[in-house]
């Protein structure tokens, strides 16, 4: 019976590789543009955003809970940034406040769910509008322009030829791998998803991993802030809006239990991957936006329905 | 072969789930009015056996008939209509229905013709008159909230639900694995109403004494197959349990040598508002200490309490002499006292993950270093000490949820052991465990015990609590009632008489 449900694993993550094969091998054919440096760079420089934000989500959702204010705290950083750049402050001390200030939101959320009890969704829901009020307050609704070039570096520079865009994706990507894989830390977010009680009973201290969760989207929510502000070259206070949805999706069909306690970062980096690279095929092949997001969210039907019936077999 | 007497007959059935075989030409016949035990250990094919006869499962080959009919139910729903109803081991009623809602839940009565109002006092009248049949008033009333229930009156109403079916054939699946003694009387009565009206009855079992208080014939299945099917009364303790088990067992209870030393562990003036009061225990190593009482005494309550899972008003914890503050469960192993908790499901086992992280998770203090797993370390202690418990697995990495209930007990065990435990508290161990991993638990305590570890074990089987225990304490209303200590005083009787007894106060 296990041996089945290996290869029903497989197949599923085979299936998610395969189809984003499918797809490069597709559009390199209906589209000369597609196999182009150009346009590899930009869709590895889109997905980076969705990427990192996607991975703090996974963390989220492996312990059964969701966060919705990941786009407000993208705001809430990229204004910080933008006003104390505009002060001319050291770059690398208003990254440091940036990233801080969406982790103090993330704290926030943690506290809020694992000390007080607020369901997770309602819990973020409250923190997502708070920190686009927030952001929206705190830069008078208008953009900062920034110009500090260092700054710049991080959305618009390259690292050994590579985007340092792309670089922080594969950095962040990593960390989370061998955090969730190979620390008591990780075991014990499984173990809290899996179920909280028994988790409890064995001694975990299940409330401050909770929180700890929390706080490591709002870690991701600051970096990425760094990233997209950066890359516009501007403080925006509407930047990040609707990327929980983005990043809950990639989440989704890369085969993580909605429910906690069962997934993995491998398959969001491929839900990811999928994302980015059909919103990229659809803009080149000229499709409305419109029609994309239906198609999207077909993905996610197909994905999510794929994920039940393997692992329906078990039973 | 199909008697006309036969209300329900299967011949042949057999079922593969992913090419292991689970069932293998199974027969089952049952006559109206007749109470049939189904025996066999966990993993013997019982409940998938009633889940094709439901139409939850379909069956790979073989036939139902059903009242004469050849009979292939598509779901519970047409099993159900056709007369066919089961009583789950787990209930799942919807709390904030009221009980004569939910016995016509999806059938109700409405007030006028195809428009969606629910006649809810004719739903209560038509509830009310079943009740009073079954002579169950006193018990429940139609607008109680299901929330409002406990187990024994949940399952009555489930029961009642199943005859406004106007069912046939009842199949109950331990129905007496959560209930008191008193309320098994009361299920006892509603049982021969039902025999009385010509229901047929399948009762799925691991109590011996119940099956021949109860039961008119019993059908045994072993590894799948069909064994045999014996009349009651022609047939012995004994010959059941060879049928189950394929092989004799001993009288049941391991002799216990152990010495009883100085006292590991003291529980003084232990408080909880409204849950329970005044609790002094004392465990001694090589002690088993029995914790007798009714459902709702307050016996885990206070095991929760001390391994620092609930809360505490007031009350201290003594670990060989000295005092300890328990507040967290983390707190309670690092002192080595350790809990298996009752329901494996609710709080034992990480159902979704490997066996492997469910027996490692309490104990990464053992396999990381600077908060990384030693996955090699892990792999090789997790399988020595489930291998120690012989746990039938194929791999330690498979999912904890493929195992059988006894097999996931001993799971549980083996991450309590692990932990080291000086004082180890065994919540309702062998509850909805078979006879053979009975044995095999009975057997783990004694070995524990010589090594000087003192055990609390709650259990509601008082033939276990009696052959187990140096000790029984029994608890009421929250209250310790007594406490009976060697073999000659301690009978059912006056364990029940104390059991009951606090609750007159």
């Amino acid at each position: 019976m296990t041996q089945k449900k290996d290869i029903g694993k497989i197949v599923r993550d085979f299936g998610l590789a395969a189809v984003v094969l499918l797809i490069i091998i597709v559009m390199s054919f209906l589209s000369e543009s597609f196999l182009t440096t150009n346009n590899i760079t930009n869709i590895l420089r889109q997905i980076s955003i969705n990427g990192v934000l996607a991975v703090g989500m996974t963390f989220v959702v492996l312990t059964g809970g969701i966060d919705l204010s990941v786009g407000s705290l993208v705001a809430v950083t990229s204004v910080i940034c933008g006003s104390l750049l505009e002060g001319e402050m050291n770059t690398f001390l208003v990254c440091i406040i940036g990233v801080a200030a969406a982790m103090a939101f993330g704290l926030l959320n943690g506290y809020l769910v694992s000390y007080v009890g607020f369901q997770p969704f309602i819990a973020t829901l409250a923190t997502m509008t708070i920190g686009r009020g927030f952001a929206m307050v705190y830069a008078d609704g208008k953009p900062y322009i920034i110009k500090d070039p260092s700054f710049i570096f991080i959305g618009q520079g390259k690292i050994a030829g590579i985007p340092t865009l792309v670089v922080i994706l594969l950095v962040i990507c990593m960390l989370g791998i061998i955090i969730l894989n190979t620390t008591t830390f990780g075991r014990y977010i499984f173990a809290i998803g899996g179920n909280k009680n028994a988790a409890r009973l064995s001694g975990v201290k299940t409330k401050k991993i909770e929180m700890l969760v929390y706080l490591l989207s709002g870690f991701c929510c600051g970096i990425v802030g760094l990233m997209l502000s950066a890359r516009i070259s501007s403080g925006q206070p509407t930047a990040g809006e609707g990327y929980e949805l983005d990043a809950i999706a990639a989440v989704a069909i890369g085969g993580t239990s909605m429910n906690g306690g069962i997934g993995s970062l491998r398959g969001t980096i491929l839900g990811f991957l999928i994302l980015g690279l059909l919103s990229n095929s659809m803009n080149l092949m000229n499709i409305d936006s419109f029609y994309q997001n239906i198609v999207k969210g077909i993905i996610i039907i197909l994905a999510v329905f794929l994920d039940m019936k393997t692992k329906g077999k078990q039973d | 072969m199909a008697e006309e007497k036969h209300i329900l007959w299967t011949s042949g059935i057999s079922k593969s789930f992913a090419g292991v075989k689970v069932l293998d030409g199974v027969e089952l016949n049952i006559i109206p009015g007749e109470v049939h035990a189904l025996m066999g250990e966990n993993g013997a094919g019982k409940s998938t056996l009633m889940k094709i006869i439901m139409g939850i499962y379909t069956k790979d080959s073989g036939q139902i008939y059903f009242e004469g009919k050849d009979c292939d139910f598509k779901s519970p729903k047409d099993a159900l209509e056709a007369g066919i109803s089961m009583i789950h081991q787990e209930l799942s009623p919807i709390p904030e229905m009221t009980v004569s809602e939910n016995v016509f839940l999806g059938r109700e009565q409405k007030k006028v013709k195809g428009l969606p109002f629910v006649d809810k006092k004719e739903l209560n009248k038509r509830t009310q008159i079943l009740l009073e049949e079954y002579e169950l008033t006193q018990y429940i009333t139609p607008n109680m909230k299901m929330k409002d229930l406990n187990i024994a009156q949940i399952q009555m109403v489930e029961i009642i639900k199943a005859i406004s079916y106007h069912s046939k054939v009842i199949i109950m699946d331990e129905p007496t694995s959560s209930l008191s003694e008193k309320e098994t009387v009361i299920l006892y009565r509603i049982i021969d109403t039902l025999k009385k009206n010509q229901v047929g009855i399948i009762y799925i079992s691991h109590r011996m004494e119940e099956v021949f208080e109860l039961a008119d014939r019993v059908s045994v299945l072993r590894d799948g197959k069909f064994i045999g099917c014996e009349t009651v009364a022609n047939t012995s303790r004994e010959i059941l349990i060879n049928m189950m088990v394929g092989r004799e067992l001993g009288s049941g209870y391991p002799k216990n040598s152990a010495e009883v030393g100085e006292v590991l562990l003291e529980v003084k003036d232990f408080n909880r508002k409204g849950v329970f009061e005044d609790i002094n225990l004392k465990v001694r190593s090589g002690e088993i200490v029995g914790m007798a009482g009714l459902v709702g005494a307050g016996r885990s309550e206070v095991m929760r309490a001390l391994v620092g899972y609930d809360k505490l008003d007031s009350g201290k914890v003594f670990m060989q002499g000295k005092e300890i503050i328990i507040k967290h469960p983390k707190d309670a192993k690092q002192n080595h006292i350790i809990m298996a908790p009752e329901d494996r499901k609710e709080m034992g086992l990480l159902l979704c993950r490997s066996i492997k992280e469910n027996v490692s998770i309490q104990n990464m203090d053992r396999i990381s270093r600077a908060s990384f797993v030693n996955k090699a370390k892990e792999k090789k202690i997790c399988s020595d000490i489930t291998k120690q418990m012989n746990t039938k697995m194929n791999s330690i990495n498979d999912s904890v949820s493929s195992l059988s209930g006894g097999n996931q007990q001993k799971v549980v065990l083996s991450k309590c052991l692990l932990s080291e435990p000086k004082v180890l508290i065994l919540d309702e161990p062998t509850r909805g465990i078979d006879v053979g991993a009975k044995a095999a638990i009975y057997d783990i305590m004694v070995k524990l015990t010589e090594q000087g570890i003192g055990i609390i074990m709650i259990s509601s089987e008082m033939p276990e609590l009696i052959g187990m225990s140096n000790r029984v304490v029994v608890m009421s209303g929250g209250h310790i009632t007594g406490e009976i200590e060697g073999e000659e005083a301690a009978s059912q009787q006056t364990i029940l008489k104390l059991a009951l007894g606090g609750k007159e106060k």
